[in-house]
């Protein structure tokens, strides 16, 4: 066991509290600059001030996130993913491994599928974004929802929206000509409950149905 | 992850410039590996610069080749129609990795740009050479059943990941570079390598520099070829070993053959004496068999990964009989 000292404070003064106010503010500075990135004291050396704003500020974002226009301020290092969840309360968009193995992050961004996790989000200046949240018209649900559901394509449901966005993608790029091809077309959303059989007939389903998607 | 700074390139000359004249500055396309790495602490740079809207998406062709831009998706190039007419096989070894969604996100530069990798570069409670350079090689007596059998070195024995590479390694590419210091060209066997006694660098890319494009010559690899990919689980898992075959024939006469492995190595890995074994040769299993033996001199298994002594070969014959439609 280290033997428990008292807090000494620098010099004779120390129970002054003249000096412990300069000796907390002193300290709080420390603080502040040993936890503060490396780019931001690098900058600062170099009294790069557009650096330290670049770095510490955040940035503008404009998108539209399921037909409604956002006008955001995201730090750079924020995920798409992040953004919709944690800043959008759009929580139906799932984090599951949050390093691009499972699926269940998946959108759908000017139409094409993929993960909101190794998405930054200000690479999506501009651009539109469709989450679960935006497939159903109101009440009624998507046919690949209604699809999912008939055909008990889920069991715990947390890769479901995930599932369900890549399952509409995969059909709208023309690949689910065939189980074979959805299986090899929908292997980047992994469902640990093993749901696979199901997700297939609903999917085979809705192609075959050919409404519109 | 930690903080960085994010600028937006709106010409190529910027982003050269700013990348070339900061250290600790990277270009980012897709990020589908960039941005992982860096969620993982592994990679950190302080300066990001997306490179997206450069004008480098084109699929064209003229006579005598086709160019791809480096940021042409790799879902885009797999359905090209000049792509699938004129190089099936890399449309193949495409289709071959990752997932639907990340084929989506990443760009052929990108896909280039992939770290070769292995579990202990990105386990950082455990040595590894690559991430940090000096502290050691975990995989050399450890769990190396993904590791390389060829060209390896006492610091380093991952395998580089891609598929698209071991097309293109095998169709002879070019890869076209712009930099701080001009324009120049790198044979596609050339731009990676091998870890010898600097695993940190996986390819020969200078700092500031960024591929552009690619371009393959016409070939008469159009028709039989093949893209084999074996591991552990039917799609969306990194290659074992694969194989990329493609033949040029008359009749039954090999007049021209391509073969490059993935899996095994640093690079990707081109077996030119394997090629060289089966030109003027009649199509048959035992041609195959004596080319796949040929290829597989050399290599070397550690403790874990020597069923790719075996698997190698047979992948080798199993490619090039489905190239020659003799299945």
């Amino acid at each position: 066991m280290a033997e428990k000292k008292a807090c000494s404070l620098p010099g004779d003064q120390a129970s002054s509290n003249e000096s412990r106010r300069d000796f907390l503010k002193q300290s709080s500075l420390l603080t502040a600059f040993a936890i503060t990135p490396g780019v931001v004291v690098k900058a600062a050396e170099s009294k790069w001030d557009e650096g330290i704003a670049a770095s510490l500020e955040k940035m503008p974002l404009k998108l539209e996130i399921n037909g409604v226009k956002q006008s955001l301020q995201v730090e750079p290092r924020v995920t798409l993913l992040d953004l919709l969840r944690e800043q959008l309360a759009l929580t139906g968009t799932k984090k599951g491994c949050d390093y691009g193995q499972c699926g269940a992050c998946t959108v759908h961004v000017d139409g094409q599928r993929v993960l909101s996790c190794l998405t930054l989000a200000v690479m999506a200046e501009g651009k539109k974004v469709t989450t679960i949240e935006g497939l159903a018209t109101g009440e009624q649900l998507h046919p690949m929802q209604a699809a999912f559901i008939k055909h008990d394509g889920f069991q715990c449901g947390y890769c479901t929206p995930g599932q369900i966005m890549s399952a509409v993608a995969c059909i709208k790029e023309g690949h689910a000509n065939s189980e074979a091809e959805i299986r090899e077309f929908m292997s980047g959303n992994i469902c640990r409950c093993g749901a696979y059989p199901n997700i297939v007939d609903a999917i085979m389903e809705v192609k075959q149905g050919g409404q519109q998607i | 992850m930690i903080q960085f700074q994010y600028i937006r390139a709106s010409t190529q000359k910027t982003a050269i410039e700013t990348t070339a004249k900061d250290a600790t500055a990277m270009f980012i396309a897709g990020g589908t590996n960039l941005v992982d790495l860096m969620k993982r602490g592994i990679t950190t740079p302080q300066k990001l610069v997306d490179i997206n809207n450069l004008p480098l998406k084109n699929i064209d062709a003229s006579t005598g080749r086709i160019r791809i831009g480096a940021l042409a998706l790799n879902s885009a190039v797999a359905e090209n129609k000049l792509v699938l007419d004129r190089q099936p096989l890399l449309a193949q070894a495409l289709n071959a990795g990752a997932s639907a969604q990340l084929r989506n996100m990443a760009t052929v530069g990108g896909n280039m740009m992939q770290r070769t990798r292995c579990p202990y570069f990105y386990d950082t409670a455990m040595p590894c050479n690559k991430r940090e350079p000096g502290s050691g090689c975990g995989a050399l007596e450890g769990f190396n059943r993904m590791h390389a059998i060829f060209g390896f070195s006492d610091k380093c024995i991952a395998v580089n990941p891609s598929d698209m590479n071991v097309a293109l390694v095998a169709l002879d590419a070019t890869v076209h570079i712009a930099g701080p210091k001009g324009n120049r060209t790198v044979p596609f066997i050339n731009f990676h390598r091998l870890p010898g006694d600097l695993p940190q660098k996986d390819n020969n890319l200078e700092k500031g520099e960024l591929i552009t494009a690619v371009e393959i010559a016409d070939n008469p690899f159009n028709k039989h070829v093949h893209y084999l990919k074996i591991r552990d689980r039917a799609s969306y898992a990194f290659a074992l070993v694969s194989v990329a075959a493609a033949l040029h024939l008359d009749g039954n006469t090999i007049k021209g053959v391509r073969l490059a492995m993935g899996g095994v190595a640093h690079k990707p890995w081109r077996l030119t004496e394997a090629e060289k074994a089966l030109v003027g040769k009649t199509v048959s299993e035992g041609t195959f068999r004596q080319a796949a033996e040929i290829a597989m001199q050399g290599a070397k298994g550690f403790k874990y990964n020597s069923f790719k002594l075996k698997m190698g070969p047979n992948a080798i014959v199993e490619a090039l009989k489905t190239a020659a439609g003799i299945v």
